[in-house]
């Protein structure tokens, strides 16, 4: 693969084309990728969230949100709206600081994660030396906001919630880990643009979900329960706790969770996609359309529909992927905490060990095949 | 100075005083539990020491082991322990503190010395760009090889060993009847029945 669009280099070179200096336009440029990142993440959960009322109506045979906008779409707005005016209560005997900051805690590693989704070859923030690990390590700093939030609302339900959250998202990294790990050591980088692009290549064939068949299990199983999807939420399973770590919690800090359990829901999607659905690439290699059609892959035109096709096969991938998850949230019973214990640390762990084993065997064996 | 020099400097200077002001909240404060939340600041602080020193690896490392695995287990540990008792104001508490303080002086004194006093051999050439997840990769087969797998032992006693602590069923019970054993028990509240827990209600959780 070639370097494709660069937009970070013409967006540079047209400021300093403008008369900007050469420091002061990279100072431009700096900010517009990370706030772009913000609103894409911002939207991806309005669409998940108005896909999740939908989805939940047509599965329980009702219309769902219909006034607000066409099919409903501006509902998600109209609850952020809502949300946002809403009066911010803090519990008489809560403790006020820790309460305020436990969900800035849960929130921030989240979007710090974004940071390494590829959309494109040149298409993201950093191409980090360890984006995937940098994504395991953030994500296990969310379960100290949410113990904090638990702890502080002076709550023996948010209090059972936080620790059940805590330990339901220590059990399942261990299985999330290893199963990344399978697939960074198939493509010998901890890069998600390595990742995809040791995929890319054979279209669909290429892709690592064939060569991970055990592997994409474990990761979509956990990063379900580090989300706390329906077969696992029990940290805020409405039946036994109320509403676990977010009792106590209303307005914008209820939203801030709100936010970034979807945001966290939308960032998994895209990282399976890019681990296990070979991110950005097509159904069949760019490169062989383009010679068919006749086009030289390296011309301005072909370029940008390619980086268009990347962004909306992206997309695609991961609002697929989004509809199982709601799918699954609302057709499935909810587990047990002793059950969701055991299948992590009893089944998951396992099972993800050996398939770490297998892969790395198979990697010796048929380098040609599992990435030499 | 040019802009990345001066985004260095400045983040050096915060992440000192959040790491120094951390600590000290740590030690100094009376809150158990703000002391558990405050050590994830110090911990997150040295990662970003870390990053500032160009070892990404070790940084996203420091993340994970200390701020997602050894203080979520310390904060677990606290929330979970429902031990109450009101501790009576010491007489000469002072003398305790004192000494305490005077021997933290003393260590920081004599680090300040070590520290001004050694030779630092400082390298002004550029750090390699390679990635540093292969440096230390390969310096743990080659060269720290031994170590790497002492290490690894070690880890191995001390899982089995939990295991072990964890499931009581697998020590026998010697003399768990006789009295003189009730000393090194949990000083937890006794388990309620369920019934009682009403009585109970308005008990605060485990603060």
């Amino acid at each position: 693969m070639d370097s494709g669009i660069d937009l970070k280099g013409s967006i540079i070179q047209s400021l300093i084309d403008l008369g900007l200096p050469p420091g002061a336009a990279k100072v431009v440029w700096m900010p517009l990728p990370l706030g772009l990142m913000l609103v894409v993440a911002t939207v991806g959960v309005l669409v998940a969230v108005w896909l999740e009322r939908k989805i939940s109506a047509a599965a329980q045979q009702r219309i769902g949100p219909e006034f607000a906008g066409p099919l409903g779409t501006l509902q998600p707005v109209a609850d952020g709206l809502k949300l946002l005016v809403k009066e911010d209560v803090i519990p008489n005997k809560a403790d006020p600081w820790l309460f305020t900051i436990g969900p800035a805690i849960v929130v921030i590693p989240i979007f710090l994660s974004f940071l390494i989704v590829p959309f494109g070859q040149n298409l993201v923030i950093t191409d980090l030396g360890i984006g995937a690990f940098l994504w395991i390590s953030l994500s296990s700093v969310a379960p100290i906001g949410l113990l904090m939030s638990g702890y502080a609302s002076n709550n023996k339900y948010a209090l059972i919630g936080g620790l059940r959250a805590a330990a339901q998202s220590i059990s399942y990294e261990i299985p999330l880990a290893l199963s990344v790990l399978a697939v960074v050591m198939m493509s010998n980088s901890l890069s998600t643009i390595d990742i995809v692009n040791q995929q890319s290549g054979y279209g669909i064939l290429g892709w690592n979900i064939w060569r991970q068949p055990v592997g994409f299990i474990i990761f979509w199983i956990a990063a379900l329960a580090e989300t706390e999807r329906l077969p696992f939420d029990l940290p805020e399973a409405e039946e036994e706790i109320v509403a676990g770590y977010q009792t106590e919690y209303s307005g914008m800090k209820f939203a801030l969770f709100f936010l970034g359990s979807y945001v966290n829901l939308i960032l998994s999607a895209l990282l399976f996609a890019v681990f296990y659905l070979g991110g950005w690439d097509f159904l069949v290699p760019v490169e062989l359309l383009a010679d068919l059609l006749g086009f030289s892959i390296n011309s301005p035109v072909v370029q940008v529909v390619t980086a268009s096709l990347g962004i909306t096969m992206v997309l695609v991938k991961t609002y697929l992927l989004v509809f199982i998850a709601i799918l699954l949230r609302w057709t499935t019973p909810r587990v047990r905490i002793d059950q969701l214990l055991n299948l992590g640390w009893k089944f998951l762990l396992p099972v993800a060990l050996v398939n770490l084993l297998l892969t790395a065997a198979l990697k010796l064996a048929f380098p040609a095949f599992f990435g030499g | 100075m040019n802009l990345a020099q001066g985004v260095q400097i400045v983040s050096l200077g915060l992440l000192t005083l959040m790491m120094i002001s951390a600590a000290l909240g740590v030690v100094l404060l009376d809150n158990i539990v703000y002391s558990a939340f405050l050590l994830g600041a110090v911990f997150t602080s040295i990662a970003g020491m870390y990053l500032l020193l160009n070892a990404d690896f070790v940084a996203a490392a420091q993340l994970l082991i200390y701020v997602g695995s050894v203080n979520v287990l310390i904060l677990f540990a606290i929330m979970l322990v429902n031990k109450r008792e009101d501790f009576v104001p010491m007489t000469r508490g002072w003398v305790r503190k004192g000494a305490t303080a005077a021997v933290c002086a003393g260590l920081f004194a004599l680090l300040a010395t070590m520290v001004l006093s050694t030779p630092w051999s400082i390298s002004e050439a550029m750090p390699s760009t390679e990635s540093t997840t292969l440096q230390i990769g390969t310096h743990f087969f080659t060269d720290f090889l031994l170590p790497f797998e002492l290490v690894s032992v070690l880890l191995l006693m001390a899982m089995v060993g939990a295991i072990v602590i964890a499931r009581r069923d697998i020590i026998p019970d010697i003399g768990s009847a006789s009295e003189e054993n009730l000393s090194f028990q949990l000083p937890e509240r006794p388990r309620e029945a369920v019934g009682a827990l009403s009585e109970s209600g308005s008990d605060s959780t485990g603060s």
